[in-house]
């Protein structure tokens, strides 16, 4: 009797291990129901897409190697546009192995590690704050002028970045400091979108009325879409409805007509637009093939009632409505709902847009949110032209902050200004309402070991700047 | 990217067992090199001294994309070491110097300042080392000044710890590595 209960009990805890085991590897595959394996929250950056584990992982699990790729997958680019100042070519040199078992640079992970939120600082960074010391111990031996400095300062003050550098470095410093870059122009550079596509001979530019729309019989538009049709630039560049409508469903089918075309369609024409909106927070749950993000699942504060939108061209571009205008701010104030956000309309900025829009500011004088965070930029188009285009990635030059110097505040402020406003927290928080309270010393020090160059120079009787 | 074609041809051969048995490590090395200093002299004389010293046409500038400039010698040579390392060569190789204007291209690894120093009587030096565990067969050679651009470059740069280097001194050395397996 005894033995029999024994090995029913050996017999029940068999069962219960394999119900449990294959409900594990039920688990696993299975989207949705992964997340009892997840150790831990994912960070700001990647929380949107952290249910599609492979993603970064790799299908099947690539372990170290794979994670590596993953990273690149999404942030080659961009490392690559910014002049990465430590790319990992420069630490695969054998005679870095010393540098290495200090900090491996070679891994983003080193630095970037994921489901640590406890000690995620911004940008993910997950490493203490004085990490430049492991390798940069020594400086004030080079550097007089940073002697004393705290070894948590060197990437928290505005003095540098360990990535991107483009409005920091010591000779950009330099140039600013004796003013010759200062000549800002009060406002930002002119789109042209519709003078590029008539250039490349895309479009004629020739517009098309409402008597010439082509859609009508399969598409059914009510008169009130007719009319905005009717004022849009697609209308008045001659773009017809079945360029957007009509859709080659490919390997030589007929072209169908849709009603709601998706971002794939807006693509045809607007690849780098749409490309950089699926970069961003807006727009990577498409980009991974997940449902649109939504303000709902969001961390940001957003307005309630635009819980259950669901983010694509048109929620800032209305399908037959596209006013800029309204793009820049209003569509961006319809579901954002932070205290940057809130305090926006008290901005003198907002005051510069408002004189604009009704025409009273120059073109290009007001400041829109998305003067800062969708910036136009000059871009080298795939057919080797340059033309200027609104980056739709909005976490382009987010963060650190010092990356909207260069593409944004340098149109109209000096470099001096600009960097202290960007170190000033509360001033951010504020949307630059009022002045700076910080101040960065980098151009100070600059000029002076320029001067400190100089000085050696004359010492040592070279010629100076030979032209 | 064209000196990027032998090196890589002669990284191959690296691969090749068969010929690598036949040539030694020094052969390969020195091999190595004479693209490398070859390509350095071309770049040098063609293009940043004819137009930069004598035509008068555009500067040299470490901040070429910034100041619509030519790229430097020295970053020529590391933008071609860096490419050949994302291809996953088997070797390395570096521009450093006992007086440099980058910190970061100063003597670091114990050979490193020794083959620095040695090579300033104007020949190369050859080592094994280990670094990170692995052994390395390390050759250094001389790096002169081949053209006025060198010299004035360096001499009047802010942060060049030395200012008299005149034409035909060594400025620094050309490291190359090539693993021992
Ligand atoms: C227009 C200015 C300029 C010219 C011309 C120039 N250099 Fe340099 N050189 C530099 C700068 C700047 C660096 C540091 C680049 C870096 O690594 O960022 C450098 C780096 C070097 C280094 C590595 C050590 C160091 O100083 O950082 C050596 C060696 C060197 N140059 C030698 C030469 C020789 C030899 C020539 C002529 C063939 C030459 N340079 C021409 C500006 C110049
Ligand atoms: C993938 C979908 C999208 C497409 C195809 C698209 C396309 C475009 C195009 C073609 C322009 C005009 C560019 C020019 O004239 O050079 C533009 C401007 C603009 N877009 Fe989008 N867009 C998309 C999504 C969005 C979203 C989601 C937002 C808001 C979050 C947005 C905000 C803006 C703003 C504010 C401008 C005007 C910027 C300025 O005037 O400087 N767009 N977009
Ligand atoms: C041109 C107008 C807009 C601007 C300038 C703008 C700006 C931004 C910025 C800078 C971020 C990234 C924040 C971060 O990384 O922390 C972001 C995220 C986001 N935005 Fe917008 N936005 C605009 C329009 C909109 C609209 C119209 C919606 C809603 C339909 C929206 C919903 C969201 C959501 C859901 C996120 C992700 C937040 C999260 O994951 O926590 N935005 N936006
Ligand atoms: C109502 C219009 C605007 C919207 C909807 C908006 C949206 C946002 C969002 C969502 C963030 C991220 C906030 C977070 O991480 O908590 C942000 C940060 C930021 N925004 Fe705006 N913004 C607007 C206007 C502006 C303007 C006009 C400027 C420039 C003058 C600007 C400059 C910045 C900067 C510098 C940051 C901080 C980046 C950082 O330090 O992490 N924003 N904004
Ligand atoms: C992220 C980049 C920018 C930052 C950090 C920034 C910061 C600031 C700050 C702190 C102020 C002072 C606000 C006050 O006095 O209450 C200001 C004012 C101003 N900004 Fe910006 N700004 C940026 C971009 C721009 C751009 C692109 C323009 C021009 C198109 C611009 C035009 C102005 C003007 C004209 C004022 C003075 C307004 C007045 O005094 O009424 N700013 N900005």
């Amino acid at each position: 009797m005894k033995r029999f209960a024994a090995y029913r009990i050996w017999a029940l805890w068999l069962a219960a291990s394999a119900l449990l085991a294959a409900w594990f590897a039920w688990a696993v595959q299975t989207p949705g129901e992964q997340s009892v394996f997840m150790p831990g929250q994912t960070t700001h950056a990647h929380h949107q897409i952290e249910m599609k584990c492979a993603t970064c992982h790799g299908e099947p699990f690539k372990g170290a190697e794979g994670i590596q790729q993953a990273c690149l997958s999404c942030h080659a680019a961009e490392l690559k546009a910014m002049d990465d100042s430590h790319p990992v070519s420069k630490f695969t040199d054998p005679r870095n192995a010393g540098t290495l078992a200090k900090l491996d640079a070679r891994q983003c992970v080193t630095c970037h590690t994921e489901h640590k939120r406890e000690i995620t600082h911004p940008a993910g960074v997950t490493l203490p704050d004085d990490f430049c010391i492991r390798c940069h111990a020594g400086v004030e031996k080079e550097r007089p002028s940073h002697k004393g400095m705290a070894f948590t300062s060197c990437a928290t003050s505005g003095c540098h970045n360990f990535h991107d550098n483009r409005a920091l470095y010591e000779d950009f410093l330099i140039r600013h400091g004796h003013g010759d870059a200062a000549k800002s122009a009060g406002v930002v550079r002119e789109r042209g979108l519709k003078e590029f596509m008539v250039y490349m001979d895309y479009l004629d530019g020739e517009p098309v009325t409402a008597a010439e729309m082509d859609g009508r019989v399969e598409l059914q538009p009510t008169p009130a879409v007719v009319k905005n049709w009717e004022h849009t630039a697609h209308a008045k560049a001659g773009v017809n409805c079945s360029a957007c409508h009509q859709v080659n469903p490919g390997k030589g089918g007929e072209p169908v007509w849709v009603k709601r075309p998706d971002h794939q369609v807006c693509a045809a024409c607007h690849k780098p637009e749409v490309d950089g909106f699926l970069s961003g927070l807006h727009g990577m749950r498409l980009k991974q093939g997940l449902s649109p993000m939504q303000p709902g699942l969001a961390e940001l504060p957003m307005k309630p009632d635009a819980a259950h939108k669901s983010l694509s061209c048109t929620s800032c571009h209305g399908a037959h409505t596209f006013d800029t205008r309204r793009a820049a701010v209003e569509a961006c104030l319809s579901c954002h709902d932070d205290g940057h956000a809130r305090a926006y309309k008290a901005s003198p900025h907002f005051a510069l847009w408002h004189e604009e829009v009704q025409g009273r500011g120059p073109k290009g004088s007001g400041v829109s949110c998305a003067t800062c965070h969708m910036p136009r930029i000059e871009y080298l188009t795939p057919e080797d032209e340059t033309r200027t285009l609104v980056q739709h990635n909005q976490n382009d030059n987010l963060r650190p902050n010092e990356k909207m110097i260069r593409s944004v505040c340098l149109s109209c402020h000096t470099l001096q200004f600009s960097l202290d406003a960007l170190a000033d927290g509360a001033l951010v928080t504020r949307n630059f309402m009022g002045l700076p309270k910080h101040h960065v010393d980098s151009i100070r020090m600059a000029l002076e070991a320029e001067k400190r160059g100089q000085a050696r120079n004359a010492a040592s009787g070279t010629a100076g700047d030979e032209e | 990217m064209r000196k990027l074609i032998p090196l890589a041809a002669l990284g191959c051969v690296l691969g090749q067992p068969a010929l690598a048995a036949e040539w030694t490590h020094k052969e390969i090395a020195d091999a190595l090199h004479s693209i490398m200093e070859a390509d350095r002299t071309v770049y040098t004389k063609l293009i940043v001294n004819r137009l930069q010293n004598q035509e008068k046409v555009i500067k040299a500038s470490e901040h070429w994309k910034d100041d619509k400039a030519l790229v430097l010698p020295a970053q020529m040579f590391r933008y071609g070491s860096e490419a050949v390392a994302e291809k996953g060569a088997k070797f390395s190789y570096s521009l450093l110097s006992l007086w440099p204007v980058n910190k970061q291209n100063n003597a670091k690894t114990p050979v490193e300042k020794e083959g620095l120093e040695a090579v300033l009587k104007g020949d190369p030096y050859y080592k094994t080392e280990t670094l990170g565990g692995k052994k390395y067969f390390t050759a250094i050679y001389p790096d002169k000044a081949v053209a006025k651009a060198c010299i004035t470059c360096h001499n009047d740069h802010k942060d060049s710890p030395r200012k008299d280097f005149k034409m035909g001194d060594v400025m620094g050395g050309v490291v190359v590595r090539l693993p021992i397996q």
